[in-house]
């Protein structure tokens, strides 16, 4: 039984005794030799690189693992994972201190259970036996902490931003009065205003409650200010023990600021190194005509949505977004920013040849098309990915096939050429160990190179991605933004839709800010000077 | 938070009454009207729903943007059975294969207004009903087990979510080089990749939300609710209401003599 009903949060402690875990049908362990003590009150932030088991960690924790696997494509089987050593969350088995522990995950829509606000926040509270009048008290309360109180109780939750969503869980949490806080990347998917917005309501609910605190995040700039002890974990292969480094925040970013970086943490301060575009624009290679418009968008106006039918009538959507004018030239980036909502996903999407134009129009230049007409919408399939790429932001979206050459070769033998190109992106794209693993198998950055590839390998002149870097972990956005400049060199035209400012300033060219009437804000690449330097 | 708007605005008196006793009322409708082919107990049903469609906050412009399939259907239900079915008394169309006599006429007018009738309770029960407050009710009230009716409820709400997903993974997949056009063979196979696309992140995001409801102490014995599922004085008016109409329309339609037990049709 919950023993909180009386409100107070009471910190809870967490100890690790050699402890280790491997997921049903892996032959290694997730995490190995663990010895951790996190006293109550603390406030920790767990880094490492992918595969280091952080998630596992705090799946354990929050007394969920084992039954379903939220990281793995596979199906985990509770009798073939192994577990050794013991966790303990105050001394005893976190299974059985149902509400001590509260977790947070990556994906907002999976964190909200109800369809209107109050119901959702009530949720946990509900589940724990709560008495009702104090339910409807703690939801107020943590409604009021997470700075959603301005919201009715019945507001409907789909209408939440993700980083409302996440807010939504933290207070849907708080009603349960945990003593520990696992949060697990609970930033990853937002823009950087969303970033702010849940940290700091994190910030503020530690600062009231005294909670315990465990986060695991990529982004450390973001959360070095509010814990006060970085643990840094090391793959379960490794024949040590799981904690590589433990220290102050201070301490530990000094101490092994180049192992971090190198194993791809967002390091504050950190830039990772990027090739320099060559300024192709200037002084294009021969053979490539870089400059030469290859689509255009004229006074578009985009929505994901469908005509809808209203009995007999058919009532167009409601665009998100009007009037929007752009060019897309060879060799040259285009980048198109702006607040969350602004339509710039559905405008790539649009101008990508995947979604009708609501009104206006795009079409090809004739260097672009080669014969299949003006409007990219009405282009073939096959003949759309040889002429546009688009790489979606959730790498999963696009895998057709179960392997990864499979998924590779699939482009190229739908045209019929093109196959050489395979073994060059499998290399530069650091794959070729895995040409034989499933796609859905693989680490987020792994996806992430792979769905690049994949789109690359049918040789399209323009590529569009949408949010490449979103989540991404320092080394894969080097690789990405090193890559792209190359491909921009070599004369295709990149469009991506991004909230990252070091990205877009690696990338140069154009920005298209929209959500302020889709204007045009030239930004200069990279200064002249330096990239004679190189 | 009783009084909240449930269905987007929607205020209108029903929205309060206890979804068990309106299932109840649009039982006993449905029911009766299941029982007999006959435009006279239709009439007298349709006409009495068509009263209380207020109530639930409808209008005729929302009930033809919600409806419209189900009453297209019911008027083509009654114009095919008017033409095809066989002809008796005064023949009033003939074309052919088709006539229309006075007999097949009023078949094919009990056909569409049952039709009708039948549909429009469903209609109204979906628009003034919250799914939450449906599941508060069949969890606290008809004591189905909470976990089942509780993550039927989850799951229904990443039904809305799916939907995007199948716009956003055929697109994804036309990316690709899939392509959903062409002819029939070609498009049934991408359908079925993109299934399979779908089931896949169905799955996945099934698994995550499985693992949020866990970690909030979902899949105990035993839990309270933050919302009680009551039954008031205006419930006890819902069913009645219900009992009225099914129970005027019948006597209506024995009244009238036009009073036709389905499974004695043609006798």
């Amino acid at each position: 039984m919950p023993e909180n009903h009386d409100g107070g949060v009471r910190p809870a402690a967490v100890t690790a005794r050699g402890w280790g875990w491997r997921h049903a049908g892996r032959s290694k362990p997730a995490v190995h030799a663990l010895d951790l003590d996190i006293r109550p009150g603390e406030r920790v932030l767990l880094l490492g690189p992918s595969g280091a088991g952080k998630s596992t960690l705090l799946h354990a924790l929050a007394g969920v693992l084992g039954d379903s696997d939220a990281d793995d494509a596979g199906t985990s089987d509770r009798d073939d994972a192994d577990e050794s050593g013991e966790l303990l969350i105050d001394g005893a088995p976190p299974r059985s201190r149902r509400g001590r522990a509260g977790l947070m995950q990556q994906d907002p829509e999976t964190q909200v259970v109800l369809s209107r606000l109050g119901d959702d926040v009530a949720f946990g509270a509900e589940n724990l036996s709560v008495p009702r009048d104090e339910i409807w008290r703690r939801v107020h309360e943590a409604l009021d902490d997470v700075g959603l109180s301005h919201l009715p109780l019945n507001h409907p939750t789909s209408a939440l931003s993700g980083g409302q969503k996440q807010r939504l869980a933290l207070a849907g949490i708080l009603a349960m009065r945990p003593g520990l806080l696992l949060l697990d990347e609970p930033t990853a998917n937002l823009d950087p205003e969303g970033v702010l917005e849940v940290r700091d309501a994190v910030g503020r609910c530690l600062d009231k409650t005294g909670a315990t605190l465990v986060v695991v995040e990529h982004r450390v700039a973001a959360w070095k200010d509010l814990v006060d002890r970085i643990v840094v974990l090391q793959p379960g292969s490794a024949a040590d023990g799981a904690v590589l480094i433990d220290g102050t925040p201070d301490e530990v970013l000094e101490q092994a600021r180049g192992m971090l970086t190198a194993a791809g943490v967002w390091v504050p301060g950190y830039v990772p190194e990027t090739r320099r575009r060559s300024g192709a624009a200037l002084t294009p290679p021969s053979g490539h005509n870089a400059g030469q418009l290859l689509l255009a968008a004229e006074t578009l106006a985009v929505s994901r949505e469908r005509p809808r039918r209203r009995g007999f009538r058919s009532v167009p959507p409601e665009p998100v977004l009007r009037d929007v004018t752009a060019q897309v030239r060879a060799g040259e980036a285009l980048t198109v920013t702006g607040p969350n909502g602004a339509g710039k996903s559905t405008f790539a999407l649009t101008l990508a040849g995947l979604l009708p134009p609501v009104a206006g129009k795009v079409s090809a230049t004739v260097e672009l098309s080669a014969g299949a007409g003006i409007d990219p919408y009405q282009w073939r399939a096959e003949q759309l990915i040889a002429r546009i790429g688009t790489v979606f932001q959730e790498p999963e979206h696009q895998f057709v096939t179960g392997r990864v050459l499979d998924e590779l070769q699939f482009g190229p033998r739908h045209l019929g050429h093109g196959e050489e190109r395979v073994d060059e992106l499998l290399e530069r794209l650091r794959l070729t160990h895995l040409v034989d693993a499933n796609p859905y198998t693989l680490s987020g950055g792994e996806k992430r190179r792979l769905s690049v590839a994949t789109v690359l390998a049918a040789h399209p002149q323009v590529l569009v991605l949408d949010e490449p870097t979103f989540g991404q972990d320092a080394n894969t956005w080097a690789e990405l933004a090193s890559f792209l400049s190359e491909l921009l060199d070599a004369g295709t035209a990149v469009v991506s839709v991004t909230h990252d400012e070091e990205f877009t300033q690696v990338l140069g060219g154009t920005e298209l800010r929209l959500g302020s009437g889709g204007r045009l804000e030239p930004r200069p690449a990279e200064p002249t000077s330096e990239q004679a330097a190189t | 938070m009783r009084d909240a708007l449930t269905l987007a605005g929607n205020r209108a008196v029903l929205t309060r009454a206890n979804p068990l006793a309106k299932f109840a009322a649009v039982f006993l409708i449905t029911l009766v009207l299941a029982l007999s082919i006959d435009w006279m107990s239709a009439s007298v049903a349709l006409v009495c729903e068509l009263l209380v469609f207020p109530l639930a906050g409808l209008t005729f412009s929302l009930l033809w943007q919600r409806g419209w399939p189900l009453i297209l259907a019911a008027a083509v239900g009654g114009w095919s059975t008017s033409i095809l079915s066989a002809d008796s008394g005064r023949i009033l169309l003939d074309v052919g294969l088709w006539s229309m006599s006075e007999g097949s006429l009023q078949l094919g007018l009990g056909f569409l207004l049952r039709g009708l009738a039948i549909a429009l309770p469903a209609v109204l029960l979906m628009s003034c009903t919250d799914p939450t407050d449906l599941a508060d009710a069949l969890a606290q009230k008809a004591r189905l087990p909470h976990r089942f009716v509780l993550g039927t409820l989850a799951a229904m709400r990443l039904v809305g979510l799916m939907a995007e997903e199948w716009q956003t993974i055929g697109m994804a997949r036309r990316a690709r080089g899939v392509g959903s056009r062409g002819n029939p063979w070609q498009r049934m196979r991408a359908t079925l990749g993109q299934s399979f696309g779908l089931l896949v992140q169905a799955i996945r995001r099934a698994t995550r939300l499985a693992v949020t409801m866990e970690a909030r102490g979902f899949g105990g014995a035993s839990r309270t609710w933050a919302r009680p599922s009551t039954y008031s004085v205006l419930d006890v008016w819902v069913v009645l209401g219900g009992v009225l109409i099914a129970g005027g329309a019948v006597a209506a339609a024995l009244w009238a003599g036009t009073w036709n037990m389905v499974w004695l049709e043609g006798s």
